[in-house]
């Protein structure tokens, strides 16, 4: 195949994957009702979108759950990964490592529908809480998953050296094992955070009434019909991501670069 | 003393294993043993393997899942396979397709209600055309098309992984051996690449299996998979005891393609 073609194949399935994602953009600047046609351009249904308390307090709630699930999540799961890997049974180990992933592999239907059955057993109120413990849940294995190759990595003879100069068990934690370990807690945190913005099925089922994160308000929006006030937040958060990436981008490059000097 | 201490801080961790992982399962299988009114029964599984309905829709959902998986898998490896050829440009290629993935779920199956719809983009440009409105939207193909649109990112990436892991000498030596392209195609390059075929596959077909968002937003109720019959027994007819049922076989299934794509070490 020459270079050309695979230009012209690349060119057209990210023309396919990035279609739908602009299309919403695109309509979100016609100053019409529908997108059936473009009319003019305009801001208003991004102005619709700021003067939307109601939406506005949704997108604020969301952000909200993911922050604090993530940052619970993290210190859970660091602690159980750091305690998992010094388990020294294997069986023990491979045990708690089954149970750690079953919550990966489950279908969110699944994840959503237990969690519902256990909160309606001990009777908890569904809301803000049901979901916020949820998401806290369902980011645990992820932040472990992430920590425990890190965990690996630190062979034992670094710990041992710490205990010999006199470290106390704290102080190895804190300033030898933690640090070690920080660039995986940091990509177990930014999972956690992405499961906990993206996630739609577990939440619809523990979200009960009056309680509501963007994914599942986009739904209800979206079964009632086109609203264009989807499409400029569609805008927004595209235009968010898109700056993140940038800088993701830069960041590993240059990280690489100095990998390479080094 | 220091392994005392960390069994404390980790107290949290077996907290959740037993809140969170073995508690909800224990659960939702006690229910699926449970009639309306909360008694012991058997009538939930014998409902689902006598009826008609319940078979039909499980079939349903297992051929859904196979022509999603199928189809993201012969997408997909052609276009990992590709972008690893790029030497210069691969990590900003392989950044194209991981940025749709932020962009929430919701959003992505909310614009093909747009494109498909009566009145929608893809309608009108038919009318233009001369070629009449047609009806997309609550079909099974446009079904199968959004959740191929929207997983395919979850199959490209384990088999990018693992085309960019391939070690180059070994095509090469197929090829000085006498092999064909087809025959360094088939022996060669797609075992090297098995692993990642296996997780692109686990992370599409199960959740593939149970999907209800995609089914409801884009396949409308003419489209019945266990996923929306789980909802619907839990969230419209509260008939939790039947939805839990569906769940466990739901369960079983899922541990039985966990075995089956298990990696042979």
């Amino acid at each position: 195949m020459s270079k050309f073609k695979n230009c012209f194949f690349l060119f057209f399935i990210f023309l396919i994957l990035y279609l739908p994602i602009f299309y919403l953009i695109y309509y979100s600047f016609s100053s019409g009702n529908n997108i059936a046609k473009f009319e003019n351009f305009s801001w208003q249904h991004y102005l619709n979108l700021f003067a939307d308390r109601r939406l506005i307090g949704i997108v604020l709630n969301t952000i909200l759950i993911a922050l604090i699930s993530a940052t619970i999540a993290t210190a859970i799961g660091t602690f159980g990964a750091i305690y998992l890997n010094d388990l020294t049974r294997p069986w023990v180990k491979n045990l708690i490592l089954t149970l750690n992933n079953i919550l990966i592999v489950s279908p969110d239907v699944i994840i959503g529908a237990s969690f519902l059955i256990l909160y309606s057993a001990i009777k908890l109120h569904l809301g803000f809480w049901s979901v916020l413990i949820s998401h806290i849940a369902f980011s645990i294995p992820i932040v472990v998953l992430m920590v425990l190759p890190k965990l690996k990595e630190l062979t034992r003879s670094y710990i041992d050296a710490a205990y010999d100069l006199g470290a106390s068990s704290q102080q190895v934690l804190t300033r030898v094992i933690l640090p070690f370990i920080s660039s995986g807690i940091f990509s177990g945190f930014f999972m956690a955070l992405t499961y906990s913005l993206d996630d739609f099925a577990v939440t619809f089922f523990v979200t009960g009434n009056g309680f509501s994160t963007l994914s599942v308000e986009i739904y209800a929006m979206a079964r009632r019909g086109i609203s264009l006030e989807i499409n400029a937040l569609t805008g927004i958060i595209f235009f968010i991501i898109s700056i993140a990436m940038v800088f993701y981008y830069f960041g590993s490059q240059r990280d690489k670069k100095q990998k390479k000097v080094n | 003393m220091a392994k005392f201490k960390h069994f404390l801080v980790a107290a949290p961790y077996y907290l959740w294993i037993g809140l969170f992982v073995i508690l909800p399962i224990g659960l939702i299988f006690i229910y699926s043993f449970h009639d309306l009114n909360g008694h012991f029964t058997l009538n939930n599984y014998l409902n689902f393997f006598k009826n008609s309905t319940y078979l039909l829709m499980a079939f349903n959902s297992l051929c859904f899942a196979i022509i999603i998986t199928f189809i993201s898998l012969i997408v997909a490896y052609p276009i990992a396979w590709i972008i690893s050829k790029f030497q210069n440009s691969r990590d900003f290629l392989i950044l194209l397709v991981i940025m749709p993935m932020w962009i929430n779920l919701l959003l992505k199956t909310y614009a093909f209600i747009g494109i498909f719809s009566r009145n929608g983009t893809l309608n009108n440009l038919l009318a233009n055309l001369g070629l009449g409105r047609h009806q997309f939207l609550f079909t099974d193909i446009a079904f199968i098309l959004v959740a191929v649109y929207d997983q395919l990112p979850f199959m490209i990436l384990p088999i990018y992984n693992s085309v960019i892991a391939i070690n180059h000498s070994l095509i090469n030596a197929s090829y000085d051996l006498g092999a064909s392209k087809t025959q360094t195609f088939w022996r060669i390059i797609v075992p090297l690449t098995l692993p990642g075929i296996k997780s692109g596959v686990q992370a599409i077909f199960i959740p593939s299996l149970s999907l209800f968002m995609i089914t409801r937003l884009i396949g409308g109720n003419r489209v019945i998979t266990l996923g929306t019959a789980i909802e619907e027994h839990f969230l419209s007819t509260m008939n939790w005891g039947m939805g839990s049922t569906i769940g466990v076989i739901l369960i079983i299934a899922m541990i039985l393609i966990m075995l089956l794509t298990k990696e042979s070490k």
